[in-house]
């Protein structure tokens, strides 16, 4: 089915730099993930108390400022905001080619999307909970740290996950611009070169990847869920 | 104690103003065990959050212990409510912490050391008879037991003041007389005040020594639980003490005789004594009574015979009745 050669290229590529590949795949989807929810869960937090009707409103300019900057992020398709965002990446790493270039780009693509998927899992606490520790004496941040987000946790845990794969997905997709890890190898030897045994190769890779993620985090999750009897 | 005066609380929905609460006057004495009855609509919940200040006033003065809460900056109204406790309908535990860290969550809130919060806690599972449900987490629990749980919690911080917002609403008849017990127990040992907001007479009627009745926003009467109870002056207080159905205006050829039962000792057979004793026949055109431990409260509307002078002598031996009010009247509630 495949030819000798093919069967040669792939040999030299497991044998030279696949783990590589790999380390660098993990690196630039656990990085961008991370860094994302640090910017995207104070933000996701926010949107929820700063609400008119929020713990914690906040100017409703400046929520609707933020509401509109998040909806105009993820309007951007990533490969665009990857090209748009490139200079960032010379300023902060010093070149525009390979892993570390494409972390601050992931980020940026990702934390409005992490944002939301915050918002979301924190309106899913009970408002009675909230209510609750508000006739206890709770203040914003007690019940932002003590309630808000370990309510949410399996929430939370399952959307990193989303996150995660989602970001996973970007990071394959950036070997078409410079980016590194098994995205590259799928796009420069698999597509560009034509080599089908290669492509597949790298993308069977990917899929057993995303399973492992999405296996790991269902058990995190159930694990984590205390409403699960 | 706490007081509250002239509460008002308006929500606006667009156009819409609708008032919850018009110019409440309610004083709730230290140690009581304080009902709130109404109906659905009739703005006790409101009521109830207005007194710890979940919901602001639109005016009005929330006094608990010579302290206006309405007066208080954020921080100090934060430090108030910790002797100010609250349970709900729904509980409202942490989901997601088990029972004892959940009764550890207002003492952590205020900073106590953990060893200390925890020791606290088990001596409130105790008091709450659920010792063995330490590391259980509420999915794990009945509804009377989460309640146990939200109890516990309230307690944990020493309040003065357990408000109790429909409370046994969600919990199956048996399981409310658990709780209502507790909570007179509680009430009795560590002389917290409790205020009770119910839409169930029944809850009132075996716990609260007095009861306010809410209608409209307003506080239509208030006294002790069993004059209120037996004599209902208003009509919203009528509404709901007596059975449920519309004022019949009746042109009787006979005289009507309104008993209300004040405390007159439960089976005594006053209609059937009447008969044997004095020969007279007395029809009974309805009856509303209640017991209370061994006493009897509630009304009863009699027909009085034709004959002027039997009806007169029925009257005499009616209003000679001990723990019992005779009044004639010219309509009654069916």
């Amino acid at each position: 089915m495949f030819s000798e050669s093919e069967w040669e290229l792939l040999r030299n590529i497991i044998q030279n730099g696949l783990w590589k590949a790999i380390g660098e795949t993990l690196l630039m989807t656990f990085v961008p993930t991370i860094l994302a929810f640090v910017i995207g869960l104070p933000l996701g937090v926010v949107l929820v108390t700063g609400e008119e009707k929020g713990i914690h409103p906040l100017p409703g300019w400046l929520m609707k400022l933020l509401n509109f900057v998040i909806n105009i992020l993820r309007s951007v398709p990533f490969l665009i905001l990857l090209i748009v965002v490139l200079p960032l990446s010379r300023l902060l790493v010093g070149t525009t080619v390979g892993t570390k270039a494409i972390i601050a780009p992931l980020v940026i693509a990702a934390f409005p999307f992490v944002a939301r998927l915050v918002e979301t899992s924190i309106r899913e606490v009970d408002g009675g909970v909230v209510e609750a520790a508000q006739s206890m004496g709770a203040g914003t941040w007690q019940i932002i740290l003590k309630v808000l987000i370990p309510e949410a946790r399996p929430a939370l845990i399952s959307n990193f996950m989303v996150a995660l794969i989602t970001i996973f997905g970007y990071g394959a997709m950036s070997g078409a611009v410079g980016g590194g890890g098994l995205g590259r190898i799928a796009v420069n030897y698999g597509y560009n070169r034509y080599q089908p045994l290669v492509m597949y190769f790298a993308v069977i890779l990917l899929v057993i990847l995303v399973q492992i993620f999405q296996g790991v985090g269902n058990v995190l999750v159930k694990k984590s869920d205390k409403r699960i009897r | 104690m706490i007081e509250i005066r002239n509460l008002s609380k308006t929500f606006s929905s667009g156009e819409n103003q609708v008032a919850a609460l018009a110019d409440v006057n309610l004083t709730i004495p230290d140690g009581e065990i304080y009902g709130v009855i109404g109906l659905s609509g009739a703005g006790k919940s409101t009521l109830v959050r207005c007194i710890n200040l979940l919901e602001r006033p639109s005016a009005g003065q929330v006094i608990v212990d010579g302290q206006d809460l309405t007066a208080m900056s954020p921080r100090q109204l934060r430090q108030a409510r910790k002797s100010i406790s609250m349970i709900f309908q729904g509980f409202n535990l942490l989901m997601q912490r088990t029972a004892l860290d959940n009764i550890c969550f207002p003492l952590e809130l205020s900073g106590v050391k953990k060893a200390e919060a925890r020791k606290r806690a088990r001596e409130l599972l105790e008091l709450v008879e659920l010792p063995d449900k330490a590391e259980a987490y509420p999915i794990q629990l009945s509804g009377g037991q989460k309640q146990r749980i939200a109890i516990a919690r309230a307690l944990a911080s020493d309040p003065k003041v357990l408000l109790c917002d429909e409370a046994t609403s969600a919990l199956d008849p048996k399981t409310t007389q658990s709780i209502l017990q507790l909570l007179k127990e509680l009430n009795r040992k560590l002389g917290v005040t409790v205020v009770v907001i119910t839409h169930e007479m029944r809850v009132v009627e075996q716990i609260c020594t007095r009861v306010a009745i809410l209608d409209h926003g307003q506080v239509q009467e208030e006294g002790p639980t069993a004059q209120v109870f037996s004599n209902p002056k208003s009509d919203a207080g009528r509404r709901l003490v007596l059975p449920d159905g519309e004022k019949i205006h009746v042109l009787p050829e006979n005289r009507l005789v309104r008993l209300v039962f004040n405390g007159a000792s439960a089976g005594e057979p006053i209609v059937a004594r009447l008969a044997r004793e004095q020969g007279i026949l007395l029809n009974i055109l309805s009856a509303d009574t209640r017991s209370i431990g061994d006493r009897t409260f509630g009304n009863m509307v009699l027909g009085l015979p034709l004959d002027e002078t039997e009806a007169a002598r029925a009257l005499l031996y009616l209003r000679e009745l001990k723990g019992v009010t005779a009044e004639e009247v010219t309509e009654y509630v069916q």
